[in-house]
């Protein structure tokens, strides 16, 4: 897997993080991904894209997107982070390189409203017909507030805190127990 | 005033094959359930379900068709029953039973099918035709087997008449077609498996699969007339092959001994066999049952 | 009242159907439900116990709760014998449940389904979110109270309930209904206009009959 990462660092400018022994991370930007998928998925054996999905960094200004893929003869998992900019949100499609990568892309641009321009009925409904809301997956749609709005509460709710309550119904007597003193303390 | 008491003889008859067959199923389903470990539904459930049907306060039609599938389904389950004698020598059980009766009981069979598959097209759900495609399918490779055994022994008897053909079973157990032409009773007792749609041939109407065959979009009172043609026609056919190649039966509780065990056949092989896809199930009944059905006719003509 | 006023209020009483394209709606009907008197008492009585005593499940399967109306059938719980079998299309069952959550999207397939099937019918709502949101109280996506869409005549409270209270829940509404208390049929006919506007307010692309017999 090292020969791999150093093999892709020799093509372009990577920063890469193992997590575990199959499990490795690599950021790259934005214009090499086509390059390093294509790259990945014909020389280095990565067939299979396990998943694509998106993270919202609204403070940063940004979308991260992630996809993973895995190779079937070393087994291990690879991931690739990409950041896009959150203010145009598009993304080039790679539905050309794995053909079910569509209906990633069109849960993607419902949910966190990414366009993937090309990409073969990404503007069709994936779960929510019919919404008018922004994508409820971005970190400024608040979803409490529209849940109180558009479903009916029932009165009587209450919520405790479950550490709070279950000391006080559970276990009436309980004494916390000392202090055990480690030696890296 | 003779033709009058002979209906009411009729209804008589007709109200009791149903509770029986009915009551069969019942049974059947608890034995399914002793099998599987589990307790099962109380033998009376069929009736429970019947009533229920028909107590429905709404009830939705898609057209003239889909009024007459279901009447058609239970005209067939009648004519079958009525042209059958159920009860050798006994006046109230005759029915309407008369010479060359075999070959319009054996078109009744079919007959009720192809009401429901025209009924149940008018239904418009894109389940039902699937349905009736695998329905009419098996149903017409399953036919050949029983016709080839029906026509032996029609040569062995020499008529087509069921009270004749019952007639010259009578006397001793071994005279019974059972005895005398084993292959006939072979076959036709393997395409009795697929007549009565236990499991391995269940496909059509199996609630699992796609979802229950013809009937998807009968409802209420409609599907109440195809649960009571249920008990009817598994009665009239048990009855039939009873008659045909177990000797018939002189009283009732002989009938239903007989019938019993003859369902018992069929329920013993669904309990122990899981289902067959279509193309399997049509593939071996063209196979070794119809195999099977031309050596006995071979071997009543030859031996 | 003369007959112009009366076919006027006819008139008014129709469906719109405007969620159809124009040229479709004439296939579909226009037809509001109408609530049934029940039959006179004894054979009413007689009745509720046949629908009590057969009751025929569709289970609609999208939300967790799916995964205990299975165990139901095996031979460690067996509903079979308190008559209850399940049925897989809506015209021939008689009890609907509504398994789990149910989304903006399953919510029209549940108005659906529950329009379909043929009275009287129940409706067991089954686990903690179709009481009151359960966990997803907040989420933008799951209703919080099905009996605004379509009426409910047994909830089963838990997340997620076990299939000994399933079972619970049916002889609850065995003897609800041998009571003559499950009347949800009529119930929705009498205020059809009331459920249609919270039907309508959560789905937004009303693409269906206003009715679908």
């Amino acid at each position: 897997m090292k020969k791999i990462i150093n093999r892709i660092k020799e093509k372009i400018e990577i920063v890469s993080l193992k997590q575990r022994d199959d499990l490795y991370f690599i950021n790259v930007k934005e214009e090499h991904i086509i390059f390093l998928l294509s790259y990945l998925k014909e020389q280095e054996g990565f067939t299979h894209l396990a998943f694509l999905q998106a993270v919202d960094y609204d403070k940063y200004n940004m979308f991260q997107l992630t996809y993973m893929l895995y190779n079937y003869d070393i087994k291990v998992n690879f991931g690739i982070k990409v950041i896009i900019d959150r203010e145009k949100s598009e993304m080039t499609s790679i539905h050309k390189l794995w053909a079910h990568a569509w209906q990633y892309q069109r849960e993607l641009h419902e949910l966190f409203g990414i366009n993937f321009p090309g990409s073969p009925r990404v503007d069709e409904s994936f779960v929510l017909e019919g919404w008018e809301e922004i994508p409820p997956m971005r970190r400024d749609f608040d979803t409490k507030e529209y849940s109180e709005k558009t479903f009916y509460q029932r009165p009587g709710r209450s919520t405790n805190d479950p550490k709070e309550y279950m000391k006080e119904k559970l276990y009436k007597n309980f004494v916390e127990p000392p202090k055990i003193r480690r030696e890296d303390d | 005033m003779d033709i009058m008491i002979k209906i009411l003889y009729a209804v008589i008859s007709v109200i009791v094959a149903t509770v029986y067959g009915l009551t069969l199923g019942g049974v059947v389903q608890k034995i399914y359930a002793r099998v599987h470990g589990r307790f099962g539904p109380p033998v009376w459930q069929p009736f429970i379900d019947i009533i229920k049907t028909h107590g429905k306060r709404v009830s939705i039609s898609h057209g003239i068709m889909f009024y007459l599938g279901p009447v058609f389904r239970f005209a067939g389950g009648l004519g079958t029953y009525l042209f059958i004698p159920v009860i050798y020598g006994s006046v109230v059980f005759a029915n309407f039973s008369m010479a060359g009766d075999l070959l319009l009981v054996m078109y009744f069979i079919f007959f009720g099918q192809l009401g429901m598959a025209l009924g149940a097209g008018e239904g418009g759900h894109p389940y039902s035709p699937l349905g009736i495609a695998r329905g009419l399918s098996q149903m017409s490779t399953f036919e050949l087997p029983f016709s080839l055994a029906v026509i032996a022994v029609a040569i062995q008897y020499d008529s087509l008449n069921i009270t004749t053909i019952v007639a010259a079973q009578q006397g001793s157990i071994l005279n019974w077609t059972l005895f005398t032409n084993p292959f006939a009773v072979i076959a036709a007792m393997i395409s009795l498996l697929g007549m009565n749609m236990h499991s391995p041939f269940s496909l059509v109407l199996a609630p699992q699969e796609i979802p229950i065959g013809p009937p998807v979009e009968m409802n209420s009172s409609f599907l109440a007339i195809l649960q009571t043609n249920r008990g009817l026609f598994t009665a009239a056919k048990l009855v039939l092959f009873m008659n045909l190649f177990f000797g018939g039966a002189t009283n009732l509780l002989i009938m239903i001994v007989k019938t019993f065990f003859i369902y018992l056949v069929s329920v013993i092989v669904g309990a122990a066999f899981p289902r067959f896809r279509p193309e399997q199930s049509f593939r071996f009944f063209l196979k070794w049952p119809t195999i099977i059905g031309i050596i006995s006719i071979i071997f009543i003509v030859y031996f | 009242m003369d007959k112009k006023n009366i076919k006027k209020i006819e008139k008014e009483m129709k469906l719109a159907n405007e969620g159809l394209p124009e040229k479709e709606r004439s296939l579909f009907s226009d037809v509001r439900p109408t609530s049934v008197t029940p039959l006179n008492k004894y054979l009413e009585k007689f009745l509720n116990w046949a629908r009590a005593e057969s009751l025929w499940f569709l289970g609609f399967g999208t939300g967790c709760g799916a995964i205990e109306l299975r165990p139901l059938m095996t031979s460690r719980y067996d509903v079979f014998r308190y008559g209850i079998a399940p049925r897989p299309t809506p015209r021939q069952s008689s009890v609907f449940i509504i398994g789990g959550y149910a989304s903006m999207k399953t919510v029209k397939r549940i108005v659906r389904s529950y329009e379909q099937m043929q009275g009287p019918k129940f409706v067991i709502a089954l686990g903690s979110c179709t009481i009151n949101g359960g966990m997803y109280y907040d989420s933008y996506n799951t209703i919080n109270r099905i009996d605004h869409y379509i009426p409910v005549d047994v909830y089963i409270a838990g997340c997620m309930p076990r299939p000994e209270s399933l079972i619970a829940g049916f002889n609850k509404l065995k003897e609800k209904i041998k009571a003559g208390e499950c009347d949800g049929m009529n119930k929705y006919a009498e205020n059809f206009d009331w459920y249609k506007k919270n039907q309508k307010r959560v789905i937004k692309d009303w693409n269906m009959p206003d009715f679908n017999w």
